[in-house]
């Protein structure tokens, strides 16, 4: 058992740090909030130059096939940093899929995407569906040498910047069966396509997909027919670790914040700090913090786990608890910076939005309690 | 980055659990989960104390096995599922480590191979009626008279001085200095003329506390610890080893298992989804303090200091004991209340879960309140050491 970083990954470390919190930081969020999809070409492509994009990626496509925790400790510095570059939505999450199972000419993408010259989407969410992967209404049915899909994705993160979306679709079974689900990598642009495009609360751009008997051809389908439910359920793994690391950074900073806040805000003659009743409010803070880190380094272990029920139950374990803890270190951050805390101009208050949807993407605390509960009790 | 256990802490693992499975006696205890039968706990201790494993957080050079931190951890996580209560940490994990840093060769010849043996019984003399959290206003005063301190007052909440052939007692001998610079660690033998033991009952029907009356007992010179003022730093040292303990994540597992067990013996629970939800938010809470724990020992293993790092464990640990009892009190329902588990009906995890949830509200009470230790980790975070 060994939980310090080998020095590769302290550097990797301090040069993530140096970028999103010294480089990025609240000032560079705000004006990528103005631009196109809240995505900033210069930013993404330093992040390519740093190699991040490639971090992820295998060494056979491009990449550096570097771990799930070198994946996090950058995850973590763009979280602190507020960096609103898509990196789990449009990188680690469909990087997963096409590594995992795409055909040679998918491959080939992953090398464009670890350049930074490819923005992908993956639309699994559906109405209705309280984020269950297994859910999947919308369906494809074969026809010709390809197939016709018919159905809607709910909140596709990064769909409005992508040049591919990948999607799932039904080709058999009912909503709720892990069979008979079927990946496909769709041209949003394509006939039958429709996006309906929106800025997300904490910055980032989504969109609801609405396929109306979209056509896609046969080597469109990621994996076997049917088979892409487990190939989903993995890469949504990686991309939550990746969301929680990010998450960690944001509720890092938020102590950082609050406890120079209560250093130097006076009122009644004294700094806040001297009051117990704060100074408790902040160690429950620091200490959520704390066993959220020791969740997300187990998590981004057990991730690459080759026993499924391990994975599962590491990732639903990390992603129920950080949905617990990053709520009360936002609310509580904003609650002990009073009035200011709740305005635009600080960014407690925009950390705070950040880690609100963090609660929700990729499956709520009660969702990942639920699939936690399902599973066998470990060993 | 690896949270695998070594081959060697494996085999370990292996050789601990087949000893547990083969010499922990049916029922020693685990019944109730708490130690309060001074005979089975006797026996316990005196049969690990043979096999060299009770003082399990000792160097070999002071009688215990010298096992690393991470052995350690795998010894108490197989000695809890086995269902065997945790020790009596006053001996072992409390003035072993004080007495191997501070006490003389003498002190620590006479009193040692006793602890690690499990012969004789330690308590605690640290809180008065007048001080509690405020430890260091404590008035139980100790003078000195030739070599011999004369010591007056009274200790409160004290576990298990009914069984404890000594206390290790904080007592002021100098009343000139500011609080913390007149207090001295003495060592008090409990069949000394002048001490009287009264019981105090906790809420869960037991005889754990004691009130201890000091008047006009007589201690050996040689039985002070360290200098003569130097109790407090003593004292600050011994709880950063009580703290580390007091997690009690070994226990958690053990009890969350017992819950589990019952849940999945009554279909009315274990079909209710916000029953498993319950026992899944319970089992990722203990997760992430687990996880914080072993990033500790790994801590402690590189020679990193431990700092507050104990408090937060501490705080988390404690409150995680109180909710697994409050699910098991919650979830047995009407098989809950049946008083002692005098009446065999029911499951016996809900039978005795009453008394355990009330046993364990003092945990995030002794060993410094949750509150205290609050304030410790405040004055971390905002500099105002």
């Amino acid at each position: 058992m060994d939980f310090s970083l080998n020095s590769e990954q302290q550097l990797l470390q301090d040069s993530a740090n140096k970028f999103a919190v010294k480089g990025y930081g609240f000032d560079r969020y705000r004006t990528t909030l103005k631009l196109d999809g809240h995505l900033d070409p210069a930013a993404w492509a330093q992040m390519a130059e740093f190699g991040w994009l490639a971090l992820p990626l295998p060494e056979s496509a491009g990449g550096l096939g570097g771990s799930s925790t070198d994946v996090t400790l950058v995850a973590e510095a763009l979280g602190a940093g507020m960096v609103l570059e898509p990196y789990v939505s449009g990188l680690v999450l469909p990087g997963r899929l096409l590594t995992l199972a795409g055909n040679d000419r998918q491959q080939q993408r992953l090398e464009a995407l670890a350049a930074g010259n490819l923005q992908l989407a993956v639309g699994w969410a559906e109405p209705g569906d309280r984020q269950n992967p297994a859910h999947c209404a919308t369906r494809a049915v074969a026809k010709g040498s390809g197939y016709v899909i018919n159905g809607s994705k709910l909140c596709v993160l990064n769909a409005p910047n992508a040049q591919g979306l990948i999607i799932s679709a039904r080709t058999s079974g009912k909503p709720g069966d892990h069979g008979g689900i079927s990946l496909f990598e769709i041209d949003p642009a394509a006939p039958g396509v429709s996006l309906v495009r929106y800025p997300l609360m904490g910055g980032g751009s989504a969109a609801n997909v609405i396929m109306d008997g979209a056509s896609v051809s046969a080597d469109a389908l990621l994996g076997s027919i049917g088979e892409g439910f487990e190939l989903l359920d993995d890469a949504l793994d990686h991309a939550t670790v990746a969301a929680c690391a990010q998450a960690l950074g944001a509720m890092q900073a938020l102590v950082e914040r609050t406890a120079a806040y209560l250093r130097v805000r006076k009122q009644f003659g004294v700094p806040i700090g001297s009051f117990q009743v704060l100074q408790h409010r902040l160690v429950d803070m620091y200490v959520d913090v704390e066993q959220s880190r020791s969740m997300v380094l187990m998590a981004s272990v057990r991730v690459g786990s080759a026993n499924v029920a391990d994975r599962r139950r590491a990732v639903s374990a990390a992603k129920a608890y950080l949905g617990q803890t990053s709520k009360f270190v936002a609310q509580h951050a904003v609650q002990l910076h009073g009035g200011i805390g709740v305005t635009e101009e600080l960014d407690v208050g925009h950390y705070f939005r950040q880690l609100t949807a963090f609660g929700i993407l990729y499956g709520d605390r009660e969702r990942h309690l639920d699939r936690y509960a399902s599973l066998p009790r470990a060993a | 980055m690896d949270l695998d256990f070594s081959p060697e802490d494996q085999a370990f693992r292996a050789e601990i659990r087949t000893w547990m499975q083969a010499n922990v006696p049916p029922k020693a205890g685990p019944e109730i989960g708490l130690p309060n039968h001074r005979e089975t706990q006797a026996a316990w201790e005196h049969k690990l104390g043979k096999k060299g494993w009770l003082a399990c957080n000792w160097p070999a050079e002071y009688g215990g096995p010298g096992w690393t931190a991470t052995q350690r951890y795998i010894f108490d996580t197989e000695r809890a599922l086995a269902g065997a209560p945790p020790f009596s940490p006053f001996g072992l994990m409390m003035l072993g480590p004080v007495l191997m840093a501070y006490g003389t060769p003498e002190q620590q010849s006479r009193y040692l191979p006793k602890i690690a043996s499990g012969e004789e019984f330690w308590c605690q003399g640290y809180s008065e009626p007048g001080s509690g959290s405020d430890l260091a206003s404590l008035k139980t005063q100790a003078v000195r008279h030739g070599d011999r301190y004369v010591v007056n007052g009274q200790k409160i909440w004290t576990t298990q001085a009914h069984w404890a052939s000594y206390m290790f007692c904080l007592c002021r001998t100098n009343t000139d200095v500011p609080k913390q610079q007149g207090i001295s660690f003495l060592l008090i033998d409990m069949r000394a003329p002048g001490i009287e033991i009264r019981p105090i009952t906790t809420i869960d029907g037991e005889h754990h506390l004691n009130e201890v009356f000091l008047t006009d007992v007589q201690v050996p010179v040689g039985n002070l610890v360290g200098q003569e003022g130097q109790g407090w730093t003593i004292a600050k040292y011994l709880l950063t080893h009580e703290r580390t303990g007091l997690a009690g994540i070994a226990d958690s597992y053990f009890q969350i298992g017992e819950l589990h067990g019952a849940v999945n013996r009554d279909a009315s629970l274990a079909d209710d989804p916000l029953v498993r939800r319950r026992l899944a938010a319970l089992e990722v809470d203990l997760l992430a303090l687990e996880f914080t724990n072993l990033r500790t020992l790994d801590r402690v293993a590189r020679g990193e200091p431990l700092g507050a790092g104990s408090s937060g464990l501490k705080i988390r640990g404690s409150e995680l004991q109180q909710a697994i009892s409050e699910a098991q009190v919650e979830l047995g329902g009407l098989s809950a209340l049946p008083w002692l588990g005098e009446v065999s009906t029911g499951d016996p995890v809900f039978r005795t879960a009453t008394q355990r949830y009330n046993f364990l509200r003092a945990c995030t009470i002794y060993g410094g309140s949750t509150e205290i230790q609050k304030n410790l980790l405040a004055k971390l975070l905002l500099g105002t050491n």
